[in-house]
């Protein structure tokens, strides 16, 4: 194995060396009569050849300028170019007209330019990796120490010769407490290789605290053997600190995955949450089975739509108009089909089934012709991408974290309407005794379609939510009807606190099954846990107690 | 009046059904002669395709009949029956597609085509069997009778009733549904089982095959409909009707409710399962959608036009959605989920008793009006 490895290397040495006496000849040439600068080597990057570019980088790297670093990540991202006229290279800027230019060089402003008159710096992939580890080598001198971070990250993923020097070197002045572990566990990867017994030891050690897969594979090769059946390391007991360090960072790795597991779990079960809630309440406070309570979550998804695509410009502020005005569509909708049908059908559950069923039809329909069978794109707003890095190995995507949040606060508002408000008061008192709460005065059929108005109305919210997650269409409800109808029933119908452990747990059960029976097993396992469970206990987790739930 | 109120007018006078029976009688002589005999330029021919359609629409009414049975009847609104529909059918499905042999494409005589696709080996055990049409018969009926049995009797003992009954047939059907779009599920996944050549050695192509598995759908439509007849009007059959209207009463008197409700869960499962055996040679194919709760909620609604509780009722009723389907589906596709939605509004506000209740409403008034006149 290692005798291939060095033949290969060899081989690729000699190849590299070939190229570069090559297109070295011209460049000598070039050379000869000016002094090396950054003035004189930046006009080079016209070339087409990407041999010739990586020369160029080389020798800019050697320079140590400030003004290179700039130039790297420009190029990096495509962003670098170069006039075709003059051979200037620039910086461009989108302004309204056109492109603004900068010279390089000179820094100086060019104007407005059209695209046409320019021409890209390009880069392949060998030339990108090449400048990531450029630039983390002169980053690693920032103020930042962020960007710091970073810099070593991706130093790690390459160490040579010349990278450990720099991190040795940027060990001496660093304060950070991160960036210094960050470091000594780069350096560690590189020391177990060491000649030195003790510097493997200690290598080894820092090792066993790093969550890095850098740091793992680094421990593994002490583990390995060479083809003659010998362990590479000679040392036993280097051997077995090696052992011990990987079965920790395993351990490490294992709670890491199942804390990821119950964040997937809980996101999963605040989508459920969301989608449920409006049904606790028309459901299990109204008993009206209303299955187009989906249909409800879509109109609210495609609220969401028809905002975005009404303020184009504010899309990172769009979803706060779009949240009461999905309510309001929605809550509207559901007091229209509580005048309109409902109302007709109470004390008779199957029917009111049925008739909601075909208006939850009619809805996919109208929106299928008004505005598309397909599915429409909801853009995603700016502050909702991206995800926290908690250390290495675990990372939180923001619009999970703020889908749990947000689930919570519709929850713990909803409980507050109910528990501390006229109309929550009067929404308890119809749906325990109608005929008594009639006699005190109450309007329980003006209370009826705002109960049912408002069960909506978080549906549609539940639906600007989901429309952040999901594909939005027609069919949207349609997934998650029986999984919200679920939820309530396991929760225990009348209860909203069920409502939310019924949702995470099921949420946590579904991610945990996921990984060894696949998404669609674990949904079938948990459809039929909860027809199980419902065997068992037919008025779910936390059943209502007292007459009012004998019906 | 009392008696008719209740549904029990099947018990002395079964009119609507005789009138049923004999419609029936006439198109398995009609259809025959008007495929078979007639000439193919003449008007009195038949296409295949009424044949087929027409079979199709018979195994319908068969499954609604099985529905009318629990809800009508028993009062148990199952939101999955088609999973008993699917399931008969499947098994139906594995019979003919064994018999494809090797005239599929990658001609293996032993594995059906998409198994060799996945590259399986050999046949799973749950295909052993299927090869011999008895074998595939019985599984039809014993299929969803056992799912209808492990089911029920889960459901009933623990006193599951009403709407969350509803639900979890529902939830079960759907189950089904994600199980079987499985491809490791074994049974053709997405695309579910179709290519079928021939039953018992018969050409499922030809006009002969069709018209014959026509008369052995309005046969079996007949026997099912005097089978559930004849539940309804023994002893049996009134004590399912005393569980729909008052099932702590029935309770208290001493029956056990639980058994009762079981036996006519069980019952209208296997009738719906030889439903589904009678659609799939058909119409040719069977995959997952028909497990899709839309399908079991559209069945609801053939029911409920048609007027739940007369048994003849469901028929009428299937027959008519699924024609008013093939009509808008042809015509205006857009309308036909409009047309259901509306269907279902208007049926549960206005006609709570199906078009048979507003037949019969309109016969009170007719009959009262001719009392009153000699007086």
């Amino acid at each position: 194995m290692c005798i291939s490895t060095f033949v290969n290397r060899f081989f690729a040495v000699f190849i590299v060396c070939c190229y570069s006496l090559l297109s070295s000849v011209n460049v000598l040439a070039a050379e000869l009569d000016e002094s090396v600068s950054f003035e004189s080597i930046i006009p080079k990057l016209v070339t087409k050849s990407y041999q010739e570019k990586e020369i160029i980088i080389s020798e800019l790297s050697a320079l140590e300028d400030v003004r290179i670093l700039p130039v790297y990540k420009e190029m990096l991202e495509g962003k670098l170019y170069y006039a075709k006229k003059t051979n200037k290279i620039v910086f461009i800027r989108e302004v309204s007209d056109g492109l603004a230019i900068t010279d390089v060089v000179s820094n100086e402003d060019l104007g407005v330019v059209g695209k046409r008159e320019l021409k890209k710096v390009k880069v392949n992939n060998k030339l990108r990796g090449m400048l990531r580890g450029e630039i983390a080598k002169l980053s690693i001198k920032s103020k930042d120490s962020m960007v710091r971070q970073a810099a070593v990250i991706e130093l790690i993923r390459d160490l040579d010769v010349e990278s450990i020097g720099l991190l040795r070197s940027a060990l001496q002045v660093e304060k950070d407490e991160d960036v210094r572990e960050l470091i000594h566990t780069a350096l560690a990867v590189d020391d177990v290789k060491s000649d030195d017994r003790e510097i493997r030891m200690s290598a080894v050690m820092v090792l066993k605290d790093s969550l890095y897969p850098e740091a793992k594979q680094a421990l593994k090769k002490l583990l390995e053997k060479d083809d003659s059946g010998e362990y590479i390391e000679k040392d036993y007991k280097i051997r077995r600190a090696a052992q011990g360090a990987l079965k920790t960072i395993e351990s490490r790795v294992k709670v890491n995955a199942f804390a990821e597991t119950v964040f997937f779990g809980l996101s999963l079960g605040s989508v459920l949450l969301l989608s449920a809630i409006g049904l606790a309440i028309t459901f299990g406070v109204m008993g009206v089975i209303n299955m187009a309570h989906g249909e409800m979550m879509m109109l609210g998804a495609y609220t969401t739509y028809i905002i975005q695509s009404l303020l184009p410009a504010y899309i990172d502020y769009s979803l706060f108009i779009s949240i009461p005005a999905a309510f309001i569509v929605a809550g509207l909708f559901g007091i229209a089909i509580e005048r309109g049908i409902i109302r007709f059908l109470y004390g008779r559950p199957l029917e009111t089934l049925l008739a909601t069923f075909g208006v939850s039809l009619i809805l996919q329909q109208l929106v299928r012709t008004t505005i598309s069978a397909q599915n429409v794109t909801v853009s995603t707003p700016e502050w909702m991408s991206g995800s926290l890095q908690l250390n290495p190995i675990l990372s939180i995507t923001y619009n999970r974290l703020y889908i749990i949040v947000f689930s919570l606060m519709v929850f713990f508002a909803l409980l507050y309407v109910l528990k501390k408000t006229i109309l929550g008061l009067q929404v308890r008192a119809v749906s325990q005794n109608r005929a008594m709460a009639k006699a005190m005065g109450v309007r329980s059929d003006w209370v009826d379609a705002l109960t049912f108005g408002l069960g909506s109305g978080v549906a549609g919210i539940a639906g600007v939510a989901l429309s952040q997650l999901t594909n939005v269409g027609p069919n949207l409800g349609q997934a998650y009807i029986i999984d919200s109808f679920m939820v309530v029933v396991f929760g225990g119908v009348g209860n909203i606190w069920g409502t939310l452990v019924g949702a995470m747990s099921l949420g946590v059960v579904n991610k945990f099954l996921e990984p060894w029976s696949g998404a669609v097993l674990a949904k079938i396992f948990v459809l039929v846990f909860i027809i199980l469970f419902i065997q068992k206990r037919p008025r779910g987790l936390f059943p209502q107690k007292g007459r009012a739930a004998e019906h | 009046m009392i008696l008719n109120k209740y549904g029990l007018n099947i018990l002395n006078n079964d009119r609507g059904g005789n009138i049923f029976l004999s419609l029936l009688l006439a198109l398995m002589i009609m259809v025959p002669i008007a495929s078979l005999l007639m000439p193919e330029n003449s008007s009195f021919h038949m296409a295949t395709y009424m044949v087929t359609l027409l079979g199709k629409y018979l195994s319908f009414a068969l499954l609604a009949i099985a529905l009318d049975l629990v809800w009508g009847y028993c009062g148990i609104l199952s939101l999955g029956h088609g999973a008993f529909f699917a399931l008969g059918g499947y098994a139906m499905g594995m019979y003919l597609m064994r018999q494809i042999g090797d005239r599929g494409v990658y001609g293996n005589a032993e594995l059906p085509d998409f198994m060799v696709f996945l590259n399986w080996q050999e046949l799973p055990w749950y295909w052993l069997g299927f090869d011999m049409f008895w074998f595939a018969m019985l599984m039809v009926i014993l299929v969803p009778g056992l799912l209808a049995l492990v089911f029920g009797w889960l459901a009933f003992r623990s006193r599951v009733t009403g709407v969350y009954l509803s639900i979890i047939t529902q939830a079960l059907t759907f189950a089904l549904m994600l199980a079987f779009f499985r491809n490791e599920m074994g049974f053709g996944g997405n695309n579910g089982l179709t290519d079928f050549k021939d039953i018992l050695g018969f050409d499922l192509q030809s006009n002969n095959t069709r018209v014959a598995l026509f008369l052995i759908s309005a046969l079996m439509l007949a026997l099912g409909y005097l089978a559930s007849r004849y539940i309804i009007n023994s002893k049996l059959g009134r004590v399912v009707i005393a569980i729909r209207d008052a099932e702590d009463r029935a309770r208290f008197i001493g029956y056990r409710v639980e058994s009762f409700k079981l036996w006519v869960f069980v019952f209208s499962a296997v009738l719906a399962g030889i439903a589904g055996a009678l659609y799939v040679p058909q119409v040719g194919i069977i995959n997952p959608g028909e497990f899709s709760p839309l399908n079991s909620i559209e069945l609801v609604v053939w029911v409920a036009v048609g007027g739940r509780g007369t048994l003849y009722g469901a028929v009428a009723g299937a027959f008519i959605v699924n024609y008013a389907k093939t009509y808008f589906t042809g015509v205006i596709p857009e309308l036909w989920l409009f047309a259901l939605g509306a269907l279902f509004i208007v049926v549960t506000i206005f006609l709570p008793k199906g078009i048979v209740g507003l037949i019969a409403q309109y016969k009170t008034k007719n009959e009262k009006g001719v009392q009153h006149e000699p007086a």
